[in-house]
């Protein structure tokens, strides 16, 4: 077929506007991915944990074991009995894989306490009164390609053969760190016991010795019904029957030589008795549940007389719940309740959210447990069956209040608001405030403004309406060549040359600001009292031009007399006078030098945009207010400016825009800190610079991770809106200036 | 607009009252003046600084000696001066000093005397005070190492290995100078052949290794790894490796050539040390040299800063693998960004009915281009790095896995990003240029029998093309200053090799690399040795400003030309 046939053309016109509308709606569409994509990745933070039946098999157990665990990946399980054995079984299949000994030599078992969640150390009380620790592991193998799990149990410090007092132990409790081996329980005749077996390393052989202590308990009043132990070995949480709590120093002996009650109180303000409690990961925080649906988290705090006390830091509402048992998370501040009627409600304390509330689920009584990686729950009825359930729940961690309000973490004396996302430890409590970002780069973006958008206004107004044309030429182009500028320059400046030149020369500095108005308004009087002769010289709109070497001269003048004028009136440090006079700390990387920074990023734009608008005003309307007499300035304040101000004010707004998106700057001109503080001699972290600084490390689909992503999302927003508003606010001066 | 109020003065023939002049808003118009200088004091004065800074550290200072005496205690001092500064002696004391003038200020030098390995610290702050007479020797010798910075001593000795020393003593100043000089001549031949082995040959052989390994892991994958293709597999293998070995022993040789050549020099302390001449780059004695050879140095070390790549943790020697690595980045994002922003924009423009959702989209592309760079950073890293990029492994990369291929940062997900980043800009001024060609011609064309697409063709696009040109220009000046978003996908303070060699596929978008903003960020702020890395920072930021305004002035010049040629067209 010729290129020239008219069917050939015909096809090709179609062709083209195919595929011209493909390429060009994909290309949007594109775009809009950004949007959807963000959401995309943020949405599952706000999202409930859900919660469904994994298997259910006849229990291959005789009774209900004393403690039930799970490993990591969900496929076997471990159980205690009070015969002194485990049991590990396939969770699917019921089937045992391997029956494990603990210390059956010692006699049956009365009691099994867990060191902590997470902490796969079991304290086996034995009805001779004996105590014995194990640890349970699984050692991962792949013969063959396949997963292979290797369960085993270890007997530990056997050496030590615990015995607490005479007869079966009710209940016991078992704290293993660093310093000593702590071990409390309760007697058959309700007696409290504390033994605690300091370590000692003997640092040439390598050998470690325990020295036996046997702790002094102060009498409690009430029936014991649970007591814990902090993971510090500090503090004993004893809870009786009645909700009432005494928390014991293990650290310090009052004056009759027993360990000292450091606070006491009620657990429940609905009274109530206690019906379940447990130690949150971290072994910080106390859970307790009333039987009267009250479920509450206490940590100690210091009150601030030297004392600590145990502060009632949340409460969760159950939905009139009764919670019968609580399964900490390991990997996670949150946990598990399980309800008398077979609900099962999952929690997290740090973003206070109740994120599953199913009810009547087929539970009977018996033993449960959750997974390490909270992703499986394992319940050994005593009637004979064995049931477990997978649980969804990735994101607990984040709530929209806990991201913009003040949360109370754990270790804190008040609720704050912290931005503190990773840590070394396992059990740490990650702290995803917005607040100190969102508050650091308002902050930035504050005084940004503060010195953009006077010179950039005054400097558009200038250039717009009293410039000479051929000198507007040339200015506005030199002042629009910044827009180019690359801000990791102008971060790079601001950080290695302008901060310390500030640190040194501050008084220079807040001299400038003072002596430069003033300076050039008096400079400004001398000239109008010059004859006229030689201001006839100067043609009209060069001001500007004539202010070039005044404002050098002011600049070099401030910088001269720099040190003579901190000697005089700041005794030669002002940096010293500001933080010991002010009170206020004075960062080198501070707010004052980002201000400058980012204000030269951000004049050009506010000026392209604003001048434009000042220039565009139609040239009758001032024309016609200076035939009625107005001056120059009284038809720019009058007439002007009032048009222009919506290009103005877009002109800001996008500015605006900028300094709250702007990373490279802020990265390098600031401590990057999270604190909330508006001094101008402090730095700030601005949200752009967290996650710059924080998205290569976190790992991916982490919370982390879409909590950053949440970050930029909110920056896209905000810009976006900013800048919708400043566009539409511009079409309309549009419009106005057409009708004009 | 102001000679009004000349005129009402030329009337009267005394200037107004204060109070009349403060009312008349004359203050406010030289406020507003004083504006205007500021911001324009502010552009120049950073280029000046940069220009000055930048520049300056290429040229070959003189080098001080001086004996500095404190407390009873006297040492010989060599360097540089760096900087000099007025401290009130308040400060001073108050750090512990003692002070002998009469204050209240005193004068501070910043001197860098080099020698890392003999002082430890490259830079010192000395009190003027404590300085006896200044000295300018000419028999200084500046020697700029591969390891442990600058040295500066006076040179006693040079041996040639299995030669006569020739030294100082005996031969005269100048011949030993000349020996060294000759020397590091030849080691710098015999490294380069080393580089160019290590780097080239060798470099080539790992690459044919790690191929070599990928198909054999794709076969095996495949199930078709036999015994014939493993035996072809080691026969290539073993080929490579043989030739690996001779190039090992060719490079044993090498390093064993120069290894033991040495020079001995003096400190400033009278210690006398032998250092090797393998690890010397170049030596110099600045106080001897005149204006010219000053000038023949400077170009030197400015040659040596745009073609080598850096050394000493990045604080010395080039830029050459970040200057490449922006400049490919730039014109790759030119190349993606062009085509969808031209076409989304004649979409726009031509084809999509006009009405309200265009004119949302449209306001929504513009709006686009104010979202902060960082978020495409997010969106990059989230959805080209993990997301596509991850897929792509698997589809085509399930060899090398769990190394990832395209399922990390790399020069092509930065280029893509940057793209995206850069699109709504090319839109809304391919958009503009089209919006201002006159229906007329448009509809003279059909009316000609053209059909639409090929008067789109052959004369609405070229006459649009000078404001696509305009619309690159500024999606280049953006992309080649961003830095935040490349921090996520793809860019690293060090990368061994350029994105672009004489390995197949040559151009390896799967490959990180390294850039001039990167680097400014990297050196200046993440360095061990910020002082030492300064002036090269300031140099770099330079170079960056240049090469974005050379980009910015290619294109000008290309638009101009496209303008004059459809110039008759627009009238």
């Amino acid at each position: 077929m010729s290129p020239f046939t008219p069917r050939w053309r015909h096809f090709k016109d179609r062709a083209a506007t195919v595929s011209v509308t493909a390429g060009g709606a994909g290309v949007l569409v594109a775009i809009l991915l950004i949007f959807f994509y963000l959401l995309y990745e943020v949405l599952p933070l706000f999202g409930n944990a859900s919660i469904e039946k994994r298997s259910e098999v006849a229990s291959p157990f005789a009774s209900a074991p004393l403690y039930l665990a799970v490993e990591e990946q969900t496929e076997m399980g471990f159980a205690v009995f009070a015969d002194a054995r485990g049991s590990f079984f396939q969770l699917d299949s019921g089937r045992v894989v391997l029956e494990a000994d603990l210390a059956t030599d010692l006699g049956p078992v009365s009691a099994v306490a867990e060191e902590s969640a997470g902490k796969r150390l079991l304290a086996v009380a034995h009805t001779s009164g004996a105590v014995s620790v194990h640890a349970h592991e699984y050692r991962l193998s792949y013969p063959g390609g396949e997963r292979l799990i290797t369960p085993r149990v270890e007997r530990l410090y056997p050496e030590l053969a615990i015995r607490i007092g005479e007869g079966p132990l009710q209940k016991l409790a078992l704290g293993d760190n660093d310093d000593a081996l702590l071990v409390v329980a309760q007697d058959a005749a309700g007696a409290l016991h504390a033994q605690r077996y300091n370590r000692s390393e003997n640092f040439l052989t390598g050998e470690v010795n325990f020295d036996l202590e046997i702790l002094p308990l102060p009498t409690l009043a009430g029936e014991t019904a649970d007591f814990h132990i902090d993971e510090n070995l500090h503090w004993l949480y004893h809870i009786d029957s009645k909700g009432g709590f005494a928390v014991i120093n293990l650290r310090q002996r009052d004056g009759t030589g027993k360990l000292e009650v450091a606070s006491r109180g009620e657990l429940f303000s609905g009274g109530g008795q206690l019906s379940e409690s447990a130690m949150l990961l971290g072994g910080i925080s106390l859970l307790a549940a009333s039987d009267r649906a009250e479920l509450v988290q206490y940590f100690i705090v210091r009150d601030g007389e030297g004392g600590h006390r145990l502060q009632r830091v949340r409460e969760f509402d159950t939905d009139g719940v009764s919670i019968a048992t609580l399964l900490p998370e390991h990997r996670r501040k949150g946990f598990v309740a399980l309800g008398r009627q077979g609900e099962v409600q999952i929690y997290h304390t740090t973003s206070h959210r109740r994120l599953l509330s199913e009810s009547a689920l087929p539970l009977g009584a018996g033993a449960a447990a959750i997974s390490p990686r909270a992703d499986a729950l394992l319940l050994v009825d005593a009637d004979g069956s064995l049931r477990s359930w997978h649980i969804d729940n990735e994101h607990p961690d984040v709530s929209w209040s806990a991201l913009w309000s003040e949360v109370w973490y754990e270790s804190y004396d008040e609720p704050a608001h912290v931005w503190q996302s990773s840590a070394s430890d396992n059990d740490f409590e990650p702290k995803y405030s917005f607040a100190p970002l969102a508050f650091g780069t308002l902050k930035a973006a504050f005084y940004t403004m503060m010195i953009a958008a006077p010179l950039a206004i005054c400097g558009a107004i200038y250039t717009a309406y009293f410039m000479a044309p051929a000198l507007r030429r040339k200015v506005k182009p030199v002042i629009e060549l910044m827009e180019a500028l690359p801000t990791v320059i102008l971060g790079f400046l601001a950080g290695l040359w302008l901060a310390p030149l500030i640190e040194d020369k501050l008084t220079a500095v807040v001299t400038l600001m003072l002596a430069l108005p003033v300076g050039v308004i008096l400079f400004a009087f001398l000239w109008s009292r010059l004859p006229l002769a030689i201001r006839a010289r100067l043609p009209d709109g060069w001001h500007a031009a004539v202010l070039v070497p005044v404002v050098l001269f002011i600049g070099y003048a401030s910088f001269a007399s720099n040190d003579v004028l901190e000697l005089w009136f700041f005794a030669g440090d002002m940096r010293g006078w500001i933080t010991t006079e002010l009170g206020i700390s004075f960062d080198q990387r501070n707010a004052l030098v980002v201000g400058i920074a980012m204000g030269m990023a951000v004049i050009p734009t506010i000026f392209s945009i604003a001048e434009d608008a000042i220039f565009s005003v139609p040239k009758h309307l001032s024309y016609g207010s200076l035939a009625l007499g107005a001056t120059p300035w009284q038809t720019l304040v009058g007439v002007v400016i009032p048009t222009a101000s919506p290009g103005i004010f877009s002109g800001l707004m996008i500015g605006l825009g900028r300094a709250v998106g702007e990373t490279m700057i802020v990265l390098m001109a600031t401590g990057n800190t999270p604190i909330m503080d508006a001094n101008i001699f402090e730095g700030m972290r601005t949200l752009s610079a967290n996650i710059a600084v924080e998205v290569p490390e976190a790992e991916v689909d982490s919370t982390h991770y879409r909590v950053l992503f949440l970050a930029a999302f909110v920056l896209f927003m905000f810009t976006f809106m900013v800048n919708t508003v400043a566009e539409l606010v511009r079409q309309r001066l549009r419009i106005k200036y057409g009708s004009l | 607009m102001n000679r009004m109020i000349n005129e009402q003065e030329l009337h009267s023939d005394r200037a107004p009252g204060v109070g009349k002049w403060l009312r008349g808003g004359d203050p406010l118009i030289w406020l507003n003046g004083a504006a205007v200088s500021v911001s324009v004091i502010a552009v120049v004065g950073l280029l000046l600084l940069l220009a000055v800074r930048g520049l300056s550290h290429f040229w070959p200072a003189d080098v001080l000696a001086v004996s500095v005496s404190y407390q009873g205690q006297t040492r010989e001092l060599l360097g540089e001066v760096v900087e000099q500064v007025e401290v009130p002696g308040a400060q001073l004391r108050e750090a512990g000093f003692e002070l002998q003038g009469p204050g209240p200020f005193y004068q501070r030098t910043l001197m860098k005397q080099g020698n890392r390995d003999f002082l430890g610290t490259d830079f010192t702050w000395l009190i003027d005070e404590q300085f006896g007479p200044r000295r300018y020797p000419l028999d200084v010798l500046v020697v700029e190492r591969l390891e442990w910075g600058n040295f500066y001593g006076y040179l006693r000795a040079v041996s040639r290995f299995g030669e006569d020393p020739v030294t100082v003593a005996e031969h005269g100043e100048a011949a030993t100078l000349e020996a060294m000089q000759a020397l590091i001549v030849d080691t710098v031949a015999v490294r380069e052949e080393i580089h160019e082995i290590e780097q080239g040959e060798i470099g080539a052989i790992n690459y044919e290794l790690e191929r070599l390994r990928l198909r054999e892991r794709g076969l095996e994958l495949e199930g078709r790894l036999d015994a014939a293709a493993q035996a072809d597999l080691a026969s290539k293998r073993a080929e490579q490796e043989a030739s690996f070995r001779a190039l090992q022993e060719q490079l044993y040789t090498l390093y064993d050539s120069i290894k033991d050549h040495s020079y001995s020099a003096e400190l400033a302390d009278g210690r006398v040390v032998t250092l090797p001449i393998a690890k010397v780059v170049r030596a110099y004695q600045p106080n001897a040299m005149n204006v010219f050879a000053k000038m023949a140095m400077y170009v030197e070390r400015l040659w040596e800063f745009l073609s080598e790549p850096p050394r000493e943790a990045n604080t010395e020697g080039g830029v050459f693998p970040a200057m490449f690595g922006t400049v490919l980045m730039v014109i790759l994002m030119s190349i993606i960004v062009t085509p969808f922003g031209v076409v989304a924009a004649v979409y726009l423009r031509e084809y999509a009915s006009q009405g309200f959702v265009t004119r949302t989209i449209r306001v929504a592309v513009n709006n686009l281009a104010g979202v902060p760079s960082i978020v495409y950073g997010v969106f990059g890293l989230g959805f080209f790095v993990y997301f596509v990029g991850g897929e792509l492994d698997q589809l085509f990369f399930p060899a090398s896995l769990p190394r990832p291929t395209f399922g990390t940062p790399g020069l092509m997900w930065a280029s893509l990003t940057l793209a995206l980043l850069t699109l709504p800009v090319v839109i809304v001024a391919t958009e503009e240029g089209l919006a201002r060609i006159p229906s007329t011609v448009r509809e003279g064309s059909l009316a000609l029998g053209a059909t639409r697409a090929e008067t789109l063709w052959r004369v609405v696009l070229p006459m649009a093309s000078p404001a696509m040109m305009t619309g690159l220009i500024l999606a280049v000046a953006r992309a080649a200053g961003e830095v935040a978003p490349l921090m996520l996908v793809g860019v690293v303070k060090l990368a061994p090799t350029l994105p672009l060699d004489g390995n197949y596929p040559y151009l390896h978008l799967d490959q990180k690399f390294m850039h001039l903003g990167f680097h400014i960020y990297d050196v200046g702020f993440q360095s061990p040795n910020v002082e030492a890395a300064r002036p090269l920072v300031y140099a770099t930021a330079l170079l960056l400003v240049l090469i974005i305004a050379l980009l910015n002035l290619a294109a000008v010049s290309l638009r101009n030309r496209l303008r004059e040629r459809y110039k008759s067209l627009e009238h």
